[in-house]
């Protein structure tokens, strides 16, 4: 604990100075926020914007906010969306053409510009930019829309004191406390002593900001609260999943009766890859307009549970809800370990939250596991 | 200098744009057809930079408002002036490439991809065994083989297609088939009167050719189902896994191992293949739909 010292602890005070310091930096402050019903991220100007006091309930194919008995301004976990909708946003323009005679001209897309500051950043969250990072930073290709948007980045995260009923980040070792990849990290700690935060910053830029704002050391004592809350969000998991060989497992294992059960009950909606926060395939669009003399062309999410995914003109190499179901599956736990050096999988719960019929990953995997046919 | 490190050294010099998906501008020098339903493009770069590919690789072609189709390189990897592609007509974008005309504009994003590695059967014999349209992403090799045609031993063209008229690049079958030391053999699916060859798939042509199983490298190119039969009779004559080549097809939107589609287990077809050595698939190559 080399940095306990540089701990510092503030009030809600603080967290307010910080939005308003960020704000005058022209960042785009982007936090968690309450919109139809549910808690995503969207752009707010101060902690009253924040859903303080709400929490989340979630199980498999469920999910509803309720008020808490506290103020906590983070006491929940993830909702729907994740950060990647900055990042890699569901639709970009890649560029535009417009017809000159019989040839025609390209004009690249604007790069955007947008400084982001996250603020409200789960662990879970954080390991899933990083893993996005290697993913759309690797060692051949650079994408320059997410490259630009990353280095300009101002990252503030919070780490997790209650764990939701879908969520298993012990297992993927991806929380509930984030170690590094952050600028500042919060705790938030309330209780019958009071309500406070510890902050500490994890990069230049995070510690210059920390400066800035009112703050005091924080105490042996407020230091060993933050910690019990982070140790009991780890103590109640609501999932496990036993990661031990599971490359092996899930790749030896593509013939397994459990595929067809899963795709018995997959409905291959997509939902688990739209919320997922690491899933990156894309689509590419050709828009017209009604003369025919201008075009635009899109990048847009998709998802390897659509049929047009593996569709080529000849024919479509994975029609059946199996496969689909199987490709998503095995590329999250295990083939993406080979392309990228890390799981797909940060364990944020969101695709046995959000699946319309519960279809659980980690049950999914045990079952193959507790009876493997290879 | 060998192809590689030749190209090595021209891609270096002859990077045209720094964000791969915006495609390059190129002329259509020349457009015919090849058979009834697969045509051939010569295309220049407006830029007037060469175009260095090596043999197996691929480009997106792309047509103004219509989209990309991923398309292997089909001509001579040591003239880099122009480039051909041969595309069969299937899909929107290939029907409207087949309609443009000399002169035309079309956007390319490449070379992307593996190659076929021709220097690795120095001195050996090879075995291509294609069919229909995969004889296009071998000519390359061919070609660099044959430019160095000392350098290897005996060359075997197995070639299948569905009937006589769907044969591609069938004067060049003809002079290829005239120097020493070179067999091409053709079989179709479907033949008429008019035909004297062999009917019949691909595999049938393996009982007319001797293997020196321990001196022979494979390279394999068409559909999956022929790949995987013409797999099978090399290894059961004693070709080693690791000297079989083969080419992998899947769906391709961006070609640069971001967009997801082409995956293939652990292996992205787009930069991981699309030619890759057969024991590196095995495990996957015979499960249905992965």
């Amino acid at each position: 604990m080399k940095d306990k010292k540089r701990i510092r602890a503030a009030n809600r005070t603080a967290i307010d100075a910080l939005i308003s310091l960020l704000k005058s930096q022209n960042y785009l402050t982007i936090a968690p926020a309450i919109r139809d019903g549910a808690i995503t991220y969207d752009e707010i100007e101060n902690t009253s914007n924040l859903p303080a006091g709400w929490t989340d309930i979630q199980e498999a194919g469920h999910y509803t906010i309720k008020k808490r008995n506290d103020n906590a301004l983070f006491g929940y976990n993830v909702g729907p969306h994740s950060w990647k909708k900055f990042l890699f946003p569901p639709k970009l323009q890649l560029f535009q053409a417009v017809k000159d005679g019989r040839t025609f001209e390209i004009k690249p897309a604007a790069p955007d510009k947008t400084k982001y500051a996250f603020i409200g950043v789960k662990p879970c969250e954080l390991a899933a930019i990083k893993i996005q990072d290697r993913v759309f930073n690797n060692e051949d290709f650079s994408e320059p829309n997410y490259s630009l948007l990353r280095e300009r980045i101002f990252i503030v995260t919070t780490n997790c004191t209650q764990a939701g009923k879908t969520c298993f980040c012990v297992s993927m070792n991806s929380g509930p406390k984030a170690d590094n990849g952050f600028d500042l990290s919060i705790t938030e700690v309330i209780n019958n002593s009071g309500h406070f935060f510890t902050i500490e910053s994890g990069s230049n830029k995070g510690e210059e900001v920390l400066s800035m704002l009112e703050t005091e050391p924080a105490s042996e004592e407020q230091i060993a609260m933050a910690e019990e809350g982070i140790k009991s969000a780890a103590d109640n998991m609501g999932r496990m999943l036993e990661t031990d060989g599971i490359k092996e497992l899930l790749l030896n294992n593509m013939e397994h009766p459990q595929w067809n059960d899963a795709a018995s009950r997959c409905l291959t909606c997509a939902n688990c890859t739209m919320v997922c926060p690491t899933c990156f395939c894309s689509n590419i669009e050709d828009i017209n307009d009604i003369s025919g003399e201008h075009t635009a062309r899109w990048r847009k999410w998709d998802s390897c549970f659509s049929l047009d995914y593996s569709k080529v003109a000849g024919g479509n190499f994975r029609t059946s809800p199996k496969a689909r179901y199987r490709q998503w599956m095995t590329h999250k736990l295990a083939a993406w370990i080979d392309q990228f050096g890390t799981s797909g999988c940060v364990g944020c719960g969101r695709c046995i939250t959000w699946c319309p019929v519960g279809i659980d990953i980690t049950k999914e995997v045990k079952a193959i596991k507790d009876n493997p046919v290879n | 200098m060998t192809l590689t490190d030749e190209t090595k050294l021209l891609t270096e010099e002859s990077k045209v744009t720094a964000d791969p998906m915006i495609p390059s501008l190129f002329t259509i020098k020349k457009i015919f057809w090849e058979t009834d339903d697969t045509f051939t493009i010569e295309i220049e770069s407006q830029d007037k930079v060469p175009f260095n590919f090596m043999p197996g690789q691929f480009n997106m072609l792309y047509v103004f408002g219509l989209g990309e189709s991923a398309i292997s390189i089909c001509s001579d990897p040591y003239k880099n002036k122009t480039i051909s592609h041969t595309i069969h007509r299937v899909g929107n974008v290939t029907t409207k490439l087949s309609q443009l005309k000399k002169g035309d504009t079309i956007g390319l994003r490449g070379p992307f991809g593996s190659h076929w590695d021709v220097d690795k059967f120095i001195g050996k014999d090879v075995v291509i065994i294609v069919g229909g349209i995969g004889l296009a992403p071998l000519r390359p090799a061919i070609y660099s083989i044959f430019r160095n045609r000392k350098k290897f031993n005996r060359v075997i063209i197995l070639y299948g297609a569905r009937t006589a008229l769907d044969l591609l690049y069938r004067v060049e079958l003809e002079q290829w088939s005239k120097t020493k030391n070179v067999e091409i053999l053709t079989t179709i699916d479907r033949g008429d009167s008019s035909w004297r060859g062999n009917i019949g798939v691909v595999t049938n042509l393996f009982s007319y050719i001797k293997l020196d199983a321990m001196n022979t490298y494979s390279m394999v190119c068409g559909p999956e189902i022929m790949m995987k039969f013409s797999i099978e009779e090399l290894l059961k004559r004693g070709v080693a896994e690791k000297n079989i080549f083969l080419t992998m097809e899947r769906n391709m939107k961006c070609a640069i191992g971001f967009c997801g589609h082409c995956q293939y287990s652990s292996k992205f077809i787009c930069k991981d293949g699309p030619v890759f050595n057969y024991s590196d698939i095995k495990d996957i190559f015979n499960i249905y739909e992965v």
